[in-house]
């Protein structure tokens, strides 16, 4: 591609970089004023008087319980992460793998899903979740999550470009299926893996919808649906709803920097083949 | 792990079976279905066994709270065509306020998108860094999102009409509060939030068009804009189909960004058909009308993927 003329160029790139970064900014910057400082017309832009009394607020309320919202939110998160990560991958094998009676109906199945809008769900399996009695528990924000096809249909085409011979050389020396893809498979496949654990953590962690419904008691929260809470609790006390959603920001915002190169592989991989 | 022990036992004179259709067959009969079982049992129980037992609700006057769910046939369908009816209104309210969302807020998708990955194409230092700048408020979620900006957007309190004020504008638009400002800002919002989502998605597109191609336009002296219409769209199309159909799809999914910011303001004109569909089956417990609307609003979007689907095979030929 052609160079471009630098000052121009990093003019329009920085001004745009204003347009995305200033919200969250401001975002921080509120939940060190005052309620009064937050709403202020002419508005301060940084505070006259930093203060922690949002977080006090926030924290001392036993109402809004937002520690047990983010330890439950970490929870869920990393608990569907895990449990994609393990049906996943081992459905995955079998689909990439291994030859046998039904295959092309089951992808096909698992992949015809994938057309399902997920709204269609939602209903069904309030009713579903009910009768296993998992309704006001994580158990309902980990487990239906994990039957989503992404995972396996990512997996399988990552687990397709492996080279044969290694698999080929551990057969030679008397390894199983289950001891190929536990030492052959999935150590090779660890890009694709983390992959797909962000993007699924990231995924479970900023789900609304669903944890909205299926959650009743403020305890079980997790942070999006306390974060509706709270701002229907403080209405215009914006700091306290401020440090809410910072709360609920700054894990997914540290795993973005620390594992862009998987969120954004997850992203382009899923609109080229998905 | 109840698959371990089982795959364990595969005996090693079936590890060793000669060739099945020219490959190695290492696997006894029933290991590909231990591997798939996990996996199946979820997929069976959370999204095929709903998927027919929505339908199966939706032509039933099923009430949560009551014992009794008769069967009633298609009258749940019906009665959303029905203008007497006590949902007609409501529903198809709610399904025009996704249609203008959707009509608003998909183009605005496809095209700003496109433009920024045009931008971040080239080559220059700290590309990555500000692609993950665009990036970053995709991978917040709509309840952040939704009440940073009824915070920034607040007609009297946020400083947006604050800024707006300042630089000799109208300083006081109801952008949560009325008509047509509530599309403004939830198309605005969306925009701003997803558009980093469909730009990786260009960029990793734009990355696969060969460099040749673009040399060869440009001894054929064509120029920027011959170039971006004869090698770049092409080069684009199952990139575009995709990022078509699903903007459609997620922006017919629209639910948070309404809920948390407008809250359907100024009446229920900005209630989008999900919340509706939620309201009354999860909320007043009517699920069977609520699924009827469901796989209604699944029609619809079928039909339209597959329209967006033909129009893009017409352009092939």
């Amino acid at each position: 591609m052609r160079r471009a003329k630098p000052i121009a160029w990093y003019t329009v790139l920085i001004g745009l970089s204003l347009i995305f970064v200033a919200p969250l900014v401001w975002m921080l910057l509120t939940t060190f004023k005052s309620p009064g400082e937050a709403t202020r017309v002419p508005p301060t832009v940084f505070p006259e008087e930093p203060t922690t009394g949002a977080f006090d607020t926030l924290l001392g309320n036993s109402q809004t319980p937002v520690l047990r919202w983010f330890l439950n939110s970490v929870l869920a998160a990393t608990g569907q992460a895990v449990l994609v990560l393990t049906i996943a991958s081992m459905a995955a094998y079998a689909l990439a793998r291994l030859d046998f009676r039904g295959k092309r109906l089951i992808f096909g199945m698992i992949i015809g899903t994938l057309f399902i809008p997920s709204f269609v769900l939602i209903i069904p399996n309030f009713l579903i979740v009910d009768r296993f009695g998992m309704l006001d528990t994580l158990w309902a924000l980990i487990i239906p999550g994990a039957a989503g096809a992404f995972g396996v249909f990512f997996l399988r085409q990552f687990f397709l470009s492996l080279p044969r011979e290694l698999e080929e050389a551990a057969v030679l020396e008397g390894a199983n299926s289950w001891q190929i893809f536990t030492r052959v498979v999935l150590p090779l496949s660890k890009p694709a893996l983390a992959t797909l654990a962000v993007i699924s953590f990231l995924t479970n962690w900023n789900d609304f919808i669903w944890p909205i419904y299926v959650l009743f008691s403020p305890e079980q929260f997790t942070l999006p649906p306390g974060l509706a809470i709270l701002q229907g609790a403080y209405t215009i006390n914006y700091p306290v709803i401020m440090a809410g959603a910072l709360v609920a920001s700054v894990p997914v915002l540290l795993l973005f920097v620390v594992a862009q190169r998987y969120v954004i592989e997850g992203v382009s991989r899923s609109g080229l083949k998905g | 792990m109840a698959a371990e022990t089982a795959l364990t036992r595969t005996p090693p004179a079936q590890a060793d079976e000669a060739h099945a259709g020219g490959r190695v067959r290492r696997n006894g009969p029933l290991t590909p279905y231990l591997f798939l079982l996990p996996y199946f049992v979820v997929f069976a129980t959370f999204v095929l066994a709903p998927a027919v037992y929505g339908l199966w609700i939706s032509l039933h006057d099923w009430d949560y709270l009551l014992p009794g769910k008769p069967f009633v046939g298609l009258d749940n369908y019906q009665a959303l065509f029905d203008s007497s009816s006590a949902v007609y209104s409501f529903f198809w309210e709610s399904m025009s306020a996704t249609g203008i969302f959707t009509l608003l807020s998909v183009p605005l998708l496809l095209v700003v998108p496109l433009m920024l990955a045009l931008l971040l194409n080239r080559k220059f230092k700290g590309r990555t860094i500000f692609r993950a700048i665009y990036f970053a408020p995709y991978v917040l979620g709509v309840a952040v999102i939704g009440v940073l900006w009824r915070f920034l957007l607040d007609p009297n309190l946020g400083v947006v009409n604050a800024i707006l004020g300042a630089v000799g504008l109208p300083g006081d638009t109801p952008w949560t509060t009325a008509l047509p400002w509530g599309w403004v800002t939830l198309v605005g919002v969306t925009v701003w939030w997803t558009l980093g989502f469909n730009a990786v998605i260009y960029l990793a597109g734009l990355q696969d068009i060969p460099r040749e191609l673009y040399e060869a336009a440009r001894i054929d002296g064509g120029g920027k804009w011959a170039e971006f219409r004869h090698v770049t769209l092409p080069g684009l199309r199952p990139v575009l189909l995709f990022v078509t159909v699903n903007t459609i799809l997620v922006s017919a999914n629209m639910f948070g960004q309404s809920y948390l910011i407008t809250q359907g303001a100024p009446g229920t004109e900005t209630r989008t058909a999900i919340m509706y569909i939620a309201q009354v089956g999860l909320s007043d417990y009517k699920m069977g009308s609520a699924a009827a609307m469901s796989y209604l609003l699944t029609a619809a979007l079928l039909l339209i993927s597959l329209l967006v689907f033909r129009l893009f095979r017409e352009k092939d030929s």
